[in-house]
């Protein structure tokens, strides 16, 4: 397996992410004036994905996840971007979280599957990038930590060769077997069956290196051309028209990596629970202590770098919903099927000694902000967040 | 991976992985011989693994490794007692595929050939001390899976390609536009010269290899396609050596699907 694959793992659901809580907050905001106290606005939409990709793209965090190691573990992988999801002001519920890395999860999968040469999977990486970049265009620091990342893409992926890419995909692709949750938007676009499975076609135009089957061509002993033949299939073949840029600007040609999410239409999954591999899925890693020590550190890192902003007056502070309703999320967390529950860890930095002193030497290092005491609602706490700045 | 290895005196499960090769007696029961690869102690960025396996002149067990090494074993009728006896040190790219001669090859055509990641080719007679007999450079384009008959090799690459090469003179005897997505598996049966391709596109195809042995002229024909619906077929093998039936193995399927 490959020890490369876990930035292009990272960074691929990060971009779905960020499509999807664009999106949702895009529905739910409210006009600037119009606002109430705790509805949503531009201002904070904006504020939302500027934190998170700041987060995301910090370059620390980078460092650690450009080095070769081998991937995260299914629990591992949610736990951090469970973390990234509340490196802002919002505030996400289980159910809400669980919905959003299904989503982000099942979206990756379908491009990693779809992909017409291993090497297109920088292709989708690209494209993501193109779209982060646009989300934190009026961001000149951010705007500059992230094109870093995508130089670092470049330089570390472009040169590997097709062997390697493929090696790379494997990896992905084992890291995503048997999910086979239902999203809606896929199911009404036919890229998904209703058993959960994507539509591979078998149509449309070939990679690019690879020519339309179907000719076979035979020499003789001295290299000639003797002979043509041609064969038929079910398949309906075209010739693809120009290769997708590898530059850190450049038209990407492939569509898989952009943004399918538009405000009107919504996001939903569909749990199908009756997998028996999935059942057997989750009885693996009942373990008490299923971080390895190195991932610990890395998620401790991270934390570490974040600025931690407490809501004031409690947990729900600003809270996202991924349904179209507070009740059908409610109904969603009571009957998630067992077998698709993350069993998110909760990090209790308090447990080993060792473990802790790690920790408090870690955020020791970093100025961590001080929430304002007394601040009781979102405007004083906006307030707060600018005047830390 | 996983292959039988057929030798005269005892069938061995071979298996191989990202710490070596393990080879098991033909009923899965006893582990025979563990070779283990050097593993470095923090990830590199190289990943190492073994891969391609393939017994070769009725004494020999070859598998290939990422570093572009093929590892010889020897190994004797009966017992464990299984010994390194060469590495093969041709390929600077990692290996894909190993693949022992499984009809009668011509004089000077060698009896194994071995491919790699840049789709380099070399072919080999196995003994003592194996030969190299001839080497068809790459282009770049992996080979991912690589069959030998009759001095005939075929090559399935990862744009979908097929070429059959005359393994005496390494030539390029001929070239199908076989497939639209990466070629995972090749395999051959050896009595009536059928060839069976399968790959990402979802398609498998059998196709019927023909060698004259007076002309010379290689011929291929298609026989055959079967679409195995919105899968990505990532194993075939005929269950006989007519090549009458074959078996075929997708990503995400747990079933295996016999034709």
């Amino acid at each position: 397996m490959s020890a490369r694959t876990l930035p292009l793992l990272f960074l691929n659901l990060g971009g779905e992410m960020l499509y999807i809580l664009d999106q949702r907050l895009r529905a739910q905001s409210i006009p600037g004036e119009k606002a109430r106290k705790d509805e949503w606005t531009d201002v904070d939409r904006k504020r939302v994905m500027n934190d998170i990709i700041s987060t995301m793209f910090n370059r620390k965090f980078m460092e650690e996840l450009f080095k070769p190691q081998d991937l995260y573990s299914k629990k591992a992988l949610r736990t951090v971007y469970d973390r990234l999801a509340h490196a802002s002001i919002m505030r996400l519920n289980q159910a809400s979280m669980d919905k959003l890395y299904d989503l982000m999860t099942m979206a990756f999968k379908y491009q990693v599957l779809l992909c017409p040469r291993p090497r297109d999977i920088l292709l989708v990486t690209y494209n993501h990038l193109d779209a982060i970049k646009d989300f934190i265009s009026d961001s000149p620091g951010i705007l500059n930590q992230v094109d870093e990342t995508f130089r670092r893409l470049i330089e570390t992926y472009n040169p590997l060769s097709d062997g390697e890419f493929q090696l790379i995909r494997q990896t992905l692709l084992i890291f995503f077997q048997d999910m086979h949750i239902r999203v809606s938007i896929f199911l009404k676009d036919k890229v998904q069956n209703s058993n959960g499975r994507f539509v591979l076609p078998i149509s449309g135009p070939v990679p690019w290196g690879t020519e339309v089957p179907g000719l076979i061509r035979i020499f003789n002993h001295k290299g000639v051309e003797v002979k043509r033949a041609e064969f038929t299939t079910a398949g309906n073949y075209v010739t693809p028209q120009r290769e997708g840029s590898f530059e850190l600007y450049g038209d990407r040609v492939l569509k898989l990596g952009t943004n399918m999410y538009s405000v009107t239409r919504p996001v939903e999954t569909h749990m199908s629970g009756s997998s028996k591999n999935l059942a057997s899925q989750a009885k693996e890693n009942i373990a008490p202590n299923p971080l390895a020590k190195e991932e610990l550190n890395f998620l401790a890192r991270l934390l570490g770098g974040l600025d931690i902003q407490k809501p004031a007056g409690g947990e729900s502070g600003f809270r996202l919903n991924l349904f179209t309703t507070d009740e059908e999320e409610e109904h969603a967390a009571q009957t998630r099927p067992e077998e698709l529950s993350y069993k998110v860890i909760n990090i209790e930095a308090t447990q080993e000694p060792a473990r802790r002193a790690e920790l408090s030497r870690i955020l020791g290092e970093l100025d961590v902000a001080e929430p304002r005491p007394g601040s009781a609602g979102k405007g004083e706490d906006l307030l707060a967040l600018m005047d830390g700045l | 991976q996983a292959a039988w290895c057929e030798l005269p005196s005892r069938v061995l499960l071979v298996l191989t992985s990202q710490r070596g090769v393990q080879m098991y007696d033909a009923d899965g029961s006893t582990m025979v011989f563990w070779h283990a690869l050097d593993v470095p102690e923090l990830p590199a960025a190289h990943s190492v693994f073994a891969r391609g396996i393939a017994a070769a002149g009725g004494r020999f067990i070859c598998v290939g490794t990422s570093f572009g090494a093929v590892l010889v074993f020897d190994i004797p009728p009966k017992g464990s007692n299984v010994t390194l006896s060469e590495v093969l040190e041709q390929h600077r790219d990692p290996i894909t595929d190993i693949a022992a001669e499984q009809g009668q090859a011509p004089d000077g055509a060698g009896d194994l050939v071995t491919a790699d990641d840049c789709g380099t080719l070399c072919l080999w007679s196995s003994g003592e001390e194996f030969t190299l007999l001839g080497k068809i450079p790459g282009s770049g384009c992996t080979c991912s899976s690589v069959a030998l008959w009759n001095g005939i090799v075929a090559a399935g690459y990862g744009n979908g390609q097929i070429r059959l090469w005359e393994a005496g003179s390494g030539r390029i005897r001929a070239q199908l536009g076989a497939h639209a997505r990466w070629i995972y598996a090749l395999d051959l049966a050896p009595l009536t010269g059928k060839l069976l391709s399968a790959a990402e596109d979802s398609f498998v195809h059998v196709w019927k290899l023909s060698r004259d042995r007076d002309t010379d002229d290689i011929e291929v024909q298609h026989c055959h396609a079967e679409c195995v619906t919105d899968t990505q077929v990532c194993g075939a093998r005929f269950c006989d050596p007519a090549g009458d039936t074959f078996a075929v193995t997708g990503y995400d399927l747990s079933e295996i699907l016999c034709y």
